[in-house]
């Protein structure tokens, strides 16, 4: 177990900056992910502190020990890729082993401790199988199983779910969040996934474009987005973003429509609304248009627009609905405790 | 993406280059920069001392009514060599791969002659039409035809020619089978529902599928027929009659060993050099553009 | 498949048996010249099926280099093809191992001179031996080379195809792969044996067989290496064994040898197929 302290990280490929002043701290035992669109920065972070990047400005310390120049063995960490980098010519025993060996640990202890990774991963059956002979899930669990024979300070994680299919995918996460209460490891975890990111979490860091967006528990990203960013990526379908005027407490809409809310703020600002926090409501002030109703299971997705101006809102209400909406206009009401607000230009949350 | 994952340090990948390049800079270079400074010069009768003679032994290789013979029959030779194996290989691809079954049994039957050495595979062709062996050679006198390669220029080089394309089949035959093999079966399907009949097909469709291999094809073949074909060359004829079979490789070692003509066979090997360096630039150059494709 | 007439398929049948005869016919000969006695050879016309004295024409050529009461200054045959495979496994064995040091530099380090020395392996591509035959003659002589092993090998090691060959391959591999090992606590010389290695076996298996056959059938350079008998090797050997002007040579005994010249390349091409294809399908590319 180890905490890790990022300060002021500074990445760039030649001209291109890829993260900019980057500073966070990982409590022993956490486990946080990060999270966000593809090119945002979160794998070349995790490497840089695996090691396996230089890092051009700012320090890295596990346990308060600076480990920029580190070698990635030295920093002892261990990783879980996406593709699990398992070597093809070993066995599932020599593939957990390989860095125990290089460690020149005895034999027995290394049998032991591989025996004992094993168990805990169900993996007994399968130490003499080469990883061709291995399903996708099994795979993932030796990968697994490489990283915890190294008692590691900590576990990087990049990607690991995103080869398995969507089954699968829920049953390993449940594991892995299993497997992190049980052994308490410090861990890192990048994936552009929100709901692995959700679910996993301790904390997560929400990222784009090289910055940091977010980092606060999966409750507070959801229900106060710090930024316009964190706000339309978290939660699926995405949140709504309508334009309004702010007026003595009361919000406007560019249709005219308007919702009460207790805000100082005067002006212009974007509206974000989530698609669950509509109810169908004949008296509700926002009419919408229905153009096309979802039926995915629990709820049913409505795509609407809203009267007179067109833009287009998604509304989410639990349960099976029937298709006598599709063209109609539709009255909605909106939960006030769950509007959120955003500045026009800095994109930053308004309170 | 490209591969950013590396090792550091300098001293130990320097030490792992190493061994190719100091064989390389022994055994290549410095005989390479030795071809061009002999070049340049030209021995006494004695062998006692060399004069410098600057361009001399180039424009006497150039006005050499041998030398330039040496050119044609090099073309001659190679050409024939590449088109022959290749027509033969595409042929017995093409046949293979119409097979359902069995192809792999004449795939082994097939390739095995890659694996005969040049030379061996002149003493094939030699004995068969040897003047006082060879059996078609006899049937041939047989039938009113006195066959000696010894004497007749065209029935050296044919000879040589066949021994080479021989050896050269087997090559051309698997480049062959593996690029029809390539390409997708619903191509020519559709083009079967289409109407089109076989040759029709063949004309359309594969042949122009098969022309990016086909032109690697001689490319590669050209540059075997130029260099590997010394043995060939050295046990059917020597270069003989009348030097009609020396090609330029073959000149390079008559009059540098035998000749003992050192500075003219540097002047030839330079200008090979450059014939090749033109000839491999020119590959490069289409392989890269197939990269692009 | 398409073809649904069976005389268009037993065309096919027809066709490739053509084929294959016309690359059996020579060595079929041979092989009928290595059973028969020097007699029947002379009398025309050259017999076509083989005949009772097998064992007697490869035993002589083999131990003795030919019949007895024959004597061309040869050494036996059993000698030269030990001479060509030490001299095959030497260029091979050496080939690889140092392209695969050198393609493992290439792709797994970045160190000063990289650019120029892949440039400097990349020109000798372009020139093999034959061209620079004679001065790479007396530099070998100059450095005593003459009729020895490290002669007959080492000028023919250097080439860039097989280290082109392997930094083709090492750059499909994931760079995952090496990422886990330096996260394993491997060093550079750790990952290369214990897992480069062993992943590029197939590549090594096809390389083999290709710079095997390579090796074997050299003539032209083993010719001017070597002067003394003893260090012949079975390609350029048998050149010796031809008559030239009146003679008559001893035609079972070279037909034995040729045979022989062919067996162990040939031998290694077919028992390894399938490397032996992948090698030259993916080696010239």
């Amino acid at each position: 177990m180890a905490k890790i302290n990022l300060k002021n990280l500074e990445k760039s490929y030649g001209k291109t900056k890829v993260l900019h002043d980057l500073s966070f701290d990982i409590n022993e035992g956490e486990l946080i992910v990060i999270v966000g669109p593809s090119g945002c920065g979160k794998s070349t972070l995790l490497r840089m502190v695996a090691g396996l990047e230089e890092v051009n400005a700012g320090s890295i310390f596990i346990d308060d020990k600076k480990v920029n120049d580190l070698e990635p063995m030295e920093r002892n960490i261990a990783m879980v890729f996406q593709n699990y980098a398992l070597y093809p010519h070993m066995t599932v025993f020599q593939n957990m082993s390989y860095a125990l060996k290089i460690l020149k640990i005895p034999k027995d202890e290394i049998y032991s401790r591989v025996q004992k990774a094993a168990e805990i991963l169900e993996l007994g059956e399968l130490l003499e199988r080469q990883p061709s002979q291995l399903s996708g899930g099994q795979r993932q669990r030796v990968a697994m199983g490489r990283a915890i024979v190294r008692n590691p300070a900590a576990f990087l994680f990049d990607e690991p779910l995103s080869n398995l299919d969507a089954k699968l995918r829920v049953q390993m996460r449940l594991e892995i969040k299993k497997l992190q209460t049980q052994l308490k490891t410090t861990s890192l975890y990048v994936t552009h996934d929100q709901v692995e990111a959700m679910t996993l979490a301790d904390r997560m860091v929400v990222m784009n474009e090289g910055k940091v967006e977010h980092i606060g528990t999966p409750l507070e990203v959801y229900t106060k987005p710090k930024t316009l960013f964190t706000a339309q990526f978290i939660g699926s379908p995405a949140m709504n973003i309508l334009e309004c005027e702010c007026k003595n407490g009361e919000i406007i809409l560019s249709n005219g429509s308007t919702l009460k809310i207790n805000t100082k703020h005067q002006g212009r600002a974007n509206l974000g609304l989530r698609p669950e926090d509509f109810s169908i409501d004949e008296n509700g002030p926002i009419k919408l248009k229905i153009e096309l109703m979802e039926l995915i299971g629990a709820n049913t997705l409505f795509h609407c627009r809203l009267e007179k101006n067109n833009e287009p809102v998604v509304v989410s209400i639990p349960g099976v609905l029937e298709n006598k909406y599709i063209g109609k206009s539709v009255g909605f009401s909106y939960d006030n405790s769950k509007i959120h607000l955003f500045a026009i230009n800095s994109n930053q949350r308004i309170s | 993406m490209k591969n950013n994952v590396i090792f550091k340090g300098w001293w130990l990948p320097l030490l792992l280059v190493a061994p190719q390049l100091i064989i390389s800079a022994i055994f290549f270079f410095y005989p390479s920069g030795q071809a061009i400074w002999n070049s340049l010069f030209l021995p006494d009768p004695f062998g006692l001392k060399t004069e410098y003679v600057g361009l001399d032994n180039f424009t006497f290789l150039l006005s050499d009514s041998y030398y330039r013979a040496s050119f044609l029959t090099t073309a001659i030779f190679s050409i024939s060599v590449s088109v022959f194996s290749m027509g033969l290989g595409l042929y017995l691809a093409v046949l293979a791969d119409r097979l359902i079954k069995g192809a792999g049994v004449y795939q082994t039957l097939l390739i095995w002659p890659y694996a005969v050495a040049p030379a061996i595979a002149g003493i094939l062709w030699m004995f068969m039409f040897n003047g006082r062996i060879g059996l078609i050679s006899w049937y041939l006198g047989l039938l009113g035809y006195d066959w000696n390669h010894a004497l007749n220029s065209g029935e050296a080089m044919s000879l040589v020619v066949v021994a080479s394309t021989w050896g050269r089949v087997s090559y051309n035959f698997l480049f062959f089978l593996a690029g029809l093999q390539a390409i997708p079966k619903s191509i020519i399907e559709a083009a079967a529902i289409d109407g089109a009949n076989f040759w029709k097909r063949f004309r359309s469709i594969i042949f122009p599928l098969l022309s990016p291999i086909s032109f690697f094809l001689l490319v590669v073949n050209i540059v075997y027929s130029f260099f590997e074909t010394f043995g060939v060359i050295d046990i059917i004829t020597a270069g003989g009659p009348e030097q009609s079979t020396t090609t330029l490789v073959y000149k390079i070692y008559a009059d540098g060993f035998i000749g003992q003509d050192l500075g003219s066979s540097a002047a030839q090997s330079v200008i090979l050099l450059v014939l090749v360096g033109l000839l491999t630039v020119f590959q490069f150059k289409y392989i890269e553009r197939k990269v692009h494709y | 498949m398409i073809e649904k007439k069976k005389s268009g398929y037993w065309l096919s049948h027809l066709g490739l048996c053509l084929g294959v005869l016309f690359i059996f016919f020579p060595v079929w000969l041979a092989f009928v010249g290595s059973t028969v006695t020097q007699d029947d050879i002379l009398q025309p016309p050259y017999p076509v099926l083989p005949g009772p004295h097998f064992f007697e024409n490869y035993s002589s050529a083999l131990f003795q280099g030919g019949p007895d009461g024959y004597d061309t200054g040869q050494i036996s045959v059993l000698k030269m093809l030990i001479n060509s495979t030490i001299m095959a496994l030497g260029i091979t064995i050496g080939k690889i191992i140092i392209s695969l040091l050198s393609a493992f530099a290439f792709v797994y380090f970045r160190f000063p001179g990289r650019k120029t020395f892949f440039w400097i392996i990349f020109l000798t591509l372009m020139l093999p031996i034959e061209v620079r035959i004679v001065p790479t003659y007396q530099v070998a002589a100059n450095l005593g080379l003459l009729n020895s092993y490290t002669g007959l090998i080492f000028p023919l090691i250097a080439s860039a195809t097989a280290t082109f060959l392997f930094r083709q391959f090492f750059l499909t591999i994931p760079s995952e792969m090496v990422e886990a090992a330096r996260i394993d606590g491997a060093t550079p010389m750790q990952f290369f044996k214990d897992i480069l290695i062993p992943i590029s076996k197939t590549n090594i298996a096809a390389l083999f067989v290709i710079l095997f056959v390579y090796g074997f059938n050299q003539y032209l350079w083993p010719l001017l290496i070597t002067t003394t008998p003893d260090m012949q090797t079975i390609v350029m050997g048998i050149k010796f064994m031809i008559p030239t002007g009146d003679d008559y040579g001893h035609w079972p005994t070279i037909f034995s040898t040729a045979m022989l010249a062919m067996l162990p390349p040939v031998i290694i091409v077919i028992s390894m197929q399938k490397f032996f294809v992948k090698g030259l399908l993916e080696s010239d590319k």
